[in-house]
């Protein structure tokens, strides 16, 4: 019901507002995280209580066009998504929230984020999406400057509200062309018009720019690894799990409700930039050290993917294959619902690390899991779970992400054919690196010995984060173990974006999941589960009955040359190494030269690894040049006579008029 | 109740059959080499004596040191039982496909590399960071070569597809050709054989899966040396299963034509650990940056194989 999910954001901005005069108090972090996490669940309790759409016009913003707010299927879904997400990271907030230096910088602007992302996938017009939108832009940009006086934040802030800022205007001209000269700005309204190819191509290439943009696709992801890292941790969580996922959202209503019935080469570019993004992004992950910044490169990944199978659903949806093109949207919604889940959890994972020792670089951590033994264990879940291993979550909807490949070959168009089996190539690639890159990020954090005191001396976290962890975890093993029920859930979606949808899966003998039909594909994420428990219970209690049970702690064996301190253990750089040496070259233009002083010289030999941001180098780099070398040349109009700016303006008052003259 | 009993007579023929394969291929191995070599069921005399034996654990192994073994084992055990070998459609068969065992091999990886890095020695690190590498572009390559396959059989359904096969709807495609030499190459490089890495040294820098295994001692190392061998014996069921379906049971039989089934069974792994262990006598180990361009070589053919299908439905 929409009305729950209004007062939970008029609750939120309340909150925000509310809080601005006593922010500084000691208390107030509590109230304030447990008055959201209240709000999350009556909205998510408002979301879930009835099946049907409901709207609402208010008489806010523009006089003559009131705001309209509607809640339908696909909105439902998102608005569950963002109060899952939202209410988990309250409550790793109640705990983590204390430890906070400057709370006046976060309170505020926590609640106004979270409402604003709800208030995003309930606006019904264009304008109230545009306002939500810059306000969840705003807010989470407040958040990312919180920790303004460490170094790289306030770059990441100007980084971020740039792009934010491109993006925004990017939306805007989109509604603008879906609206029309006339400035039909409801959905509603939008959602009957058709649309002539070049006003067509034009609003894709803008929704890709402006929802890519805040999603991080490649190569709008640039400020996503500077900003979602700095903000701080429940709030990265947010950012990466949740606030990519309203970009997602934005996306798939521009693009699959109000654009109308789509060519199927609207696909070539949303494939392509999904499997480009979709490599690059784990790619660059694995070369991070710093463990926020590696979740935030590989939320990138993960964005890669989910666009990859929105791609797909439009080039079925383009040829009347509604039942494929339900297949590959639930793939990508289920992909979204699940990485907001497992990088939630990473996220908070990274931020107790982060509490506990003061230290997000990896190659000084070590050891965690024997001082931190449960968020390590939370964390691992996290780490197999988004690496799609079964039967975790993550494995279920890549696994359907799969199944969406093997029945394209049915697609009549030639480009996609070709283009579709490549894409599949970089999907599996992408997976495998993933877990390689998350094999590294446990590996050396948590496994192993110290690399530093503070990683010696670390502690467990409180007990509202262990909570929040523990819950995101459960929901991750219990959603690859009845993948089904998610699937009959998002059925309305499909249906109502797709006009069609999957048979229903909770029927289907021992809750396995059949996307097309038994003969074709099955996966049972519960038998797997119990099987895997069975055997290694099995084999467990068969070993320890029959054969040795005693146990001897020694050093270890090492090949026979032990007592080697910590800094001989592999770093997170060495582990890479040889992934670098395979693919930076193609990836990075990476090198490694290795300076070696000819015998007789007492300096010292030195390696030194290069590695570049081809995205950064071949686009940003020569607009901000092109900006400098403009502002350069214009410089000499700021320094002129009231007279002549008055003639500039007469001039241009001038042309302007000519050209409408012209044009009408 | 009969169903039940094919089930799990499946599950533990692949149990109790995985040393046996080891133990031949080693046995074939020396003969090649003009050595007696040891008998072939040493591999099980070599379990039950470390299972007899006290484990040493480092210092500060961590629980996780010592619940991988039994999980690896289970999951790889798993995905072996998951592939028919004598028969097809069996009880379970639909509760995963051939994804799914792909990624069951996967998670088998994930832990052992994890433990691998927990005792914090640089041969861990070293054994893990190149299996990872490794695995970078084989799992790709498998699963491209499963598409492929799956492409042919319209399934991903190992039970379908050899059903498929075996009827002989298929015929003789290039596409099977290309997918069946990167298979090998992919099984050759998981299972550590030669020209990848050596089962058989323990002290060169060039090791990745006995690296990894260095700190492992008494039953945990029984454990990760089973789970070895299913390994080897799931993907040599999967080569015969997918490219030599022949003589494998369809559907429901009764005792007799499982029996064929196991005996046929028996005499494809015979042939293969015969081919695998004149391929290893053959060739010299690679150095470890030319492996990347062998599995890649892999990749590139299943993804050929891919495209193949996509493009022409007759290849």
């Amino acid at each position: 019901m929409i009305q729950f999910v209004l007062l939970a954001v008029a609750a939120f901005l309340g909150v925000g507002i509310g809080c601005v005069p006593v922010a500084r108090r000691p208390g107030a972090s509590r109230i304030v995280y447990g008055a959201c996490l209240v709000i999350c669940v009556v909205a998510l309790t408002g979301a879930l209580l009835d099946g049907g759409t409901s709207e609402m016009i208010l008489p806010l913003g523009v006089p003559w066009l009131g705001a309209h707010f509607r809640i339908d299927a696909l909105s439902r879904f998102f608005v569950v998504l963002i109060d899952v997400g939202s209410s988990f990271a309250s409550l790793y907030a109640l705990g983590r929230g204390a430890h906070e230096h400057e709370p006046q910088r976060v309170l505020p602007f926590y609640p106004v984020f979270l409402g604003a992302m709800n208030l995003v996938v309930i606006a019904d017009d264009a304008y109230g999406f545009l306002f939500a939108w810059e306000l969840m832009s705003l807010a989470s940009w407040a958040l990312v400057m919180a920790h303004h006086r460490e170094a790289g934040n306030a770059r990441a802030g100007f980084v971020y509200l740039l792009m934010a800022t491109g993006g925004a205007l990017s939306l805007l001209l989109a509604f603008g062309l879906l609206a029309g000269p006339d400035g039909f700005y409801a959905f509603a309204v939008m959602r009957l018009g058709t649309f002539a190819p070049p006003r067509a191509i034009l609003v894709l290439a803008l929704v890709c720019l402006g929802a890519g943009s805040k999603a991080g696709v490649v190569p709008l992801h640039v400020w996503l690894p500077l900003a979602h890292p700095a903000a701080p941790s429940h709030v990265s969580a947010l950012m990466s799990g949740v606030m990519t996922k309203v970009a997602i959202y934005a996306f798939i209503r521009i693009v699959f409700d109000l654009l109308g019935p789509p060519s199927w080469w609207w696909a070539v570019p949303v494939l392509a930039i999904g499997g480009i993004t979709a490599v690059l992004g784990v790619m660059s992950a694995l070369m991070e050290s710093d463990l926020k910044r590696l979740l935030a490169y590989s939320t990138i990944e993960n964005v890669g993917i989910i666009f990859l199978a929105l791609g797909l659903s439009l080039a079925f949806r383009a040829n009347a294959m509604p039942e494929a093109a339900s297949l590959a949207m639930i793939a990508g919604l289920f992909h979204a619902f699940n990485h907001m889940l497992f990088k939630s959890l990473l996220f908070f994972g990274a931020g107790s690390v982060l509490t506990a020792t003061g230290e997000r670089n990896i190659e000084r951590l070590g050891g965690l899991i024997h001082r931190m033994p449960v968020s390590s264990g939370l964390f691992l879940i996290g780490c197999m779970a988004i690496s799609a291993l079964p039967p975790l979550n993550g494995f279920a909807s890549e696994w359907l992400a799969f199944q969406t490949i093997l029945v394209s070959p049915q697609l009549p168009e030639w480009t996609l054919r070709l283009l579709v089996p490549t894409v599949g190539a970089a999907l599996a690639l992408a997976a495998a690196l993933s877990a390689a890159c998350f094999v590294r990020a446990f590996g050396i954090a948590f496994l192993g010995r110290p690399r530093s005191a503070k990683a010696e001396t670390a502690v467990e976290t409180d007990r509202f984060s262990r909570a929040a962890m523990g819950g995101l975890a459960a929901l991750c093993l219990l959603t690859g173990m009845f993948p089904g029920a998610v699937i009959d859930a998002l059925a309305p979606v499909t249906r109502l974006l797709l006009g069609g949808r999957l048979a229903e899966q909770m029927m289907q003998p021992w809750l396995s999941i059949v996307p097309i039909a038994a003969r074709n594909s099955s996966y049972n994420g519960l038998m797997v589960l119990l099987f895997v428990l069975v055997s290694a219970g099995l084999a467990a209690f068969a070993v320890h009955r029959f054969g040795a049970r005693t146990v001897r702690r020694g050093d270890a064996w090492d090949c026979g040359f032990p007592g080697l301190g910590p800094a001989t253990q592999y770093s997170g750089a060495s582990f890479s190494q040889p992934i670098r040496r395979v693919f930076g070259p193609v990836f990075f233009r990476a090198r490694e030269i290795v300076d070696m002083p000819p015998p007789g010289e007492t300096r010292p030999a030195r390696i030194r690894k290069e590695r570049h941001d081809l995205a950064w180098e071949a686009i940003y780099l020569p607009i901000a040049a092109a900006v400098g070398a403009i502002a350069d040349r214009l410089n000499a109009l700021q320094f002129m006579t009231i007279g002549r700016y008055l003639g500039f303006v007469f001039v241009l008052l001038v042309l302007l008029l000519m050209a409408l003259a012209a044009w009408q | 109740m009969f169903d039940l009993v094919a089930q799990g007579a499946q599950m533990f023929l692949v149990l109790l059959l995985a040393p046996l394969l080891t133990g031949c291929v080693r046995k074939l191995k020396a003969r090649l080499q003009r050595r007696i070599g040891a008998p072939i069921w040493q591999p099980y005399r070599d379990i039950r004596r470390l299972l007899g034996k006290e484990v040493v654990l480092a210092g500060n192994a961590s629980w996780l040191f010592r619940v991988v073994p039994y999980l690896v084992f289970a999951v790889t055990w798993v995905a072996a039982a998951l592939v028919p070998t004598f028969a097809t459609g069996l009880l379970f068969s639909w509760s995963g496909d051939l994804i799914v065992i792909t990624a069951l091999l996967g998670t088998a990886r994930f832990l052992q590399a994890l433990a691998a890095m927990d005792v914090g020695t640089s041969f861990g690190g070293l054994g893990a960071s190149r299996e990872v590498m490794f695995a970078s572009l084989a799992e790709p390559a498998l699963i491209m070569t499963v598409f492929a396959v799956a492409l042919i059989a319209g399934s991903t359904q190992l039970s379908t597809m050899a059903d498929y096969l075996l009827t002989g709807q298929a015929g003789l495609r290039v596409t099977l050709a290309l997918a069946l030499v990167a298979f090998v190459i992919v099984a050759v490089a998981e299972n550590g054989r030669i020209p990848v890495d050596n089962p058989a040294t323990h002290l060169e820098l060039t090791m990745v899966h006995e690296a990894m295994v260095l700190e492992y001692s008494g039953r945990h190392l029984a454990m990760i040396e089973l789970a070895a061998s299913l390994k080897l014996l799931c993907y040599m069921s999967l080569i015969v299963g997918i490219f030599c379906p022949f003589g494998m049971t369809l559907g429901h039989g009764g005792a007799g034509p499982y029996l064929l089934g196991g005996a046929t069974y028996a005499a494809k792994l015979v042939v293969t650990a015969t081919l695998l262990a004149t391929f290893e006598t053959m060739t010299a180990k690679m150095r470890i940056f030319r492996v990347p361009g062998f599995i890649g070589v892999a990749l590139m053919l299943s993804l050929l194989a891919t495209l193949l299908r996509f493009v022409s439905g007759n290849l």
